[in-house]
């Protein structure tokens, strides 16, 4: 009973903490902005671990965290390889492949205004279908390690990056386009100096987009028939043997990769799109 | 006409490519089932063959490029063989009186639209009232918002396993319940950042004028805030459903489901039946137009009731 009293005083402790960190005039702080949510996630991890332990939970059902880090700390060497697999072969190299084909498709289509108006319904529509379905016949087609995993990557980020960034070529004012005129430069100047600039925010927005697909993607591949490694492979064979923990640490190895990946576009944003409106400091 | 004589183009063009995409995808099942009937072919070694390149193969043998565009079991099935088999499991079974029999693709859509339909009432239920919480208290908003953000960078499908395990070891009958959970997680995310912006939108002026008549706050939110949120609600909703059917299918992949257009494909993957396959995600891309236009034409309505849209 008492890993439950103490779990849920520190909540109440935390909250009260939080409250008053944003009632202070000190909420606007960088500091604070971090502060709180940080305090915010360490409260449901002392809930969890409070919880757990103190109602007895099975750790089949749910392990306390404490328990994940161990397992998390203990299979550093297995996790690792998981992720070289899922992530840095799988993942990133179906990531970078289907974003530069939807960079350059985009480019190519962009020419004919009637080619943009026929994909770009078609682009939408495809951009919010279930597509993580057609692991199955990739995972046919090229086998069962880690290019077919690319492959599903390849499909899944490719709509919506093309979508984006078709819209966002569209974003340059004629105001603009008239200005490059008048300074004679010709398509391809207009295009690198003006209009591929102008549509990076765009551009990044389909790119942080893609980031969880793509990781949806090769996971979820795995599912459908892989090597023995690899982080979905891990997640389902842990599930079947109920080493519950050592899923739940592939779990964390997901999260802290697409919340790391996110962060590096959005950073890599900040330094592109540094003149956008949504950048400024206020 | 202007407007779908592109998407028409584009559309046609996809399925030519579609279609001659079909005869180096199938040749060498075609060359073995051509090598099986007696047909010369070369090379005659099935081995030679899947280290030859599909192209070779092709013009050694032109007359029997036509196989690959009839096979029972293609690697890359016709445009027509699809259509065809998604016709004999949806209309066809409905003429016969058996829409809902278990091999039907009416079912398992029924079934999928069930839990999409649960998860998307459940995820937009606490996208808004996250939105109002967090409108309404900074505390909430500085601790729940980041952590909201971070929620959509974790791969939901790692969790979609365990979701199922979890439940079913708690002692929940059936997967309704872990898959409505799954669609849910996703769709919560866009319905909340939507209501935020939409709740925030009445200007300093019109709060300031509500608060010379001294409303109370909640006359405030229901005269107000609510009203004016509407669009955005509506513009969120469009992506939350689409977002609540991917949940649901991802949650039928892993892990024997039996029912559901997530079953019929890992079912179609575990059978080799590639044709059961393409026809549940054709299905599943029809219900996702339906589910989002339906949403569209309701936006639309409701829209100009309120008098935004004229």
């Amino acid at each position: 009973m008492s890993w439950v009293l103490s779990a849920l005083l520190f909540w109440i402790a935390a909250w009260a903490l939080n409250w008053a960190i944003a009632r202070s005039p000190f909420h606007v702080t960088r500091a604070a902005r971090i502060l709180v949510p940080v305090i915010f996630g360490m409260a449901v991890l002392a809930l969890w671990e409070g919880l757990v332990r103190g109602l007895g939970v099975s750790p089949v059902i749910l392990p306390p965290p404490s328990d994940v880090a161990a397992r998390f700390a203990a299979e550093t060497g297995t996790l690792w390889e998981d992720f070289s697999q899922t992530v840095l072969k799988g993942a990133l190299s179906g990531y970078v492949l289907g974003a530069m084909a939807a960079l350059l498709t985009a480019i190519a289509i962009d020419r004919s205004a009637f080619l943009t108006r026929g994909l770009l319904p078609i682009g939408n529509f495809v951009a919010a279908l279930p597509i993580v379905g057609i692991a199955p016949i990739l995972v046919s087609w090229f086998g069962f390690d880690w290019q077919s995993k690319a492959a599903v990557v390849v499909v899944m980020v490719f709509f919506p990056i093309l979508v984006n960034t078709v819209q966002g070529l569209a974003e340059a004012s004629a105001m603009q386009k008239d200005l490059m005129r008048t300074y004679a430069a010709g398509y391809w100047q207009t295009l690198l100096k003006l209009r591929l600039p102008a549509a990076m925010p765009f551009v990044f927005n389909g790119l942080k987009i893609a980031t969880t697909l793509a990781l949806i993607g090769a996971i979820v591949a795995e599912y459908f028939g892989s090597p023995t490694r690899g982080m979905g492979f891990r997640i389902s064979t842990g599930v079947g043997s109920l080493s519950i923990d050592l899923v739940w640490a592939e779990i964390a190895v997901a999260a802290l990769t697409g919340s790391v990946v996110y962060g590096l576009v959005a950073l890599a944003e900040k330094r592109v799109t540094f003149w956008h409106p949504s950048q400024r400091k206020t | 006409m202007t407007r779908f004589l592109p998407v028409l183009t584009v559309l046609l063009a996809i399925l030519a490519l579609w279609v001659l995409a079909v005869a180096p995808m199938n040749i060498w099942q075609a060359l073995d089932l051509a090598e099986r009937e007696g047909v010369a072919v070369t090379p005659d070694d099935a081995r030679t063959r899947s280290e030859t390149s599909a192209f070779v193969l092709m013009t050694r043998n032109p007359g029997e490029i036509g196989r690959g565009y009839s096979l029972d079991r293609p690697r890359l099935p016709t445009p027509v063989q699809v259509g065809r088999e998604l016709w004999k499991t949806t209309g066809a079974m409905a003429m016969k009186g058996r829409a809902f029999s278990k091999r039907s693709l009416i079912f398992h859509g029924w079934v999928t639209l069930q839990s999409t339909l649960f998860g998307f009432a459940l995820g937009t239920l606490v996208g808004i009232l996250g939105a109002v919480a967090i409108v309404y208290s900074r505390t909430i908003e500085m601790s729940v918002m980041p952590w909201a953000i971070i929620s959509q960078t974790v791969p939901i499908v790692a969790l979609a396993p365990m979701i199922i395990v979890l439940s079913s070891q708690i002692g929940i009958e059936g997967r309704a319940l872990p898959k409505a959970i799954i669609s849910a997680y996703l769709c919560f995310f866009p319905v909340l950042v939507g209501m935020v912006k939409g709740l925030r939108s009445p200007s300093r002026e019109q709060l300031d004028l509500l608060r010379t008549y001294n409303t109370p706050r909640l006359a405030e939110f229901l005269k107000l805030r609510l009203p004016a949120s509407v669009p955005y609600l509506f513009t969120s909703l469009k992506v939350g459903i689409a977002a609540a059917l991917v949940g649901t299918i991802v949650g039928e992949l892993p892990t024997g489901a039996i029912s559901g257009l997530g079953a019929r494909i890992l079912i179609g993957d575990q059978f080799g039946t590639p044709l059961a396959i393409w026809s549940a995600l054709f299905a599943a891309a029809i219900l996702a137009g339906v589910l989002v236009t339906l949403l569209g034409w309701l936006q639309g309505v409701t829209l100009k009731r309120m008098g935004v849209r004229p």
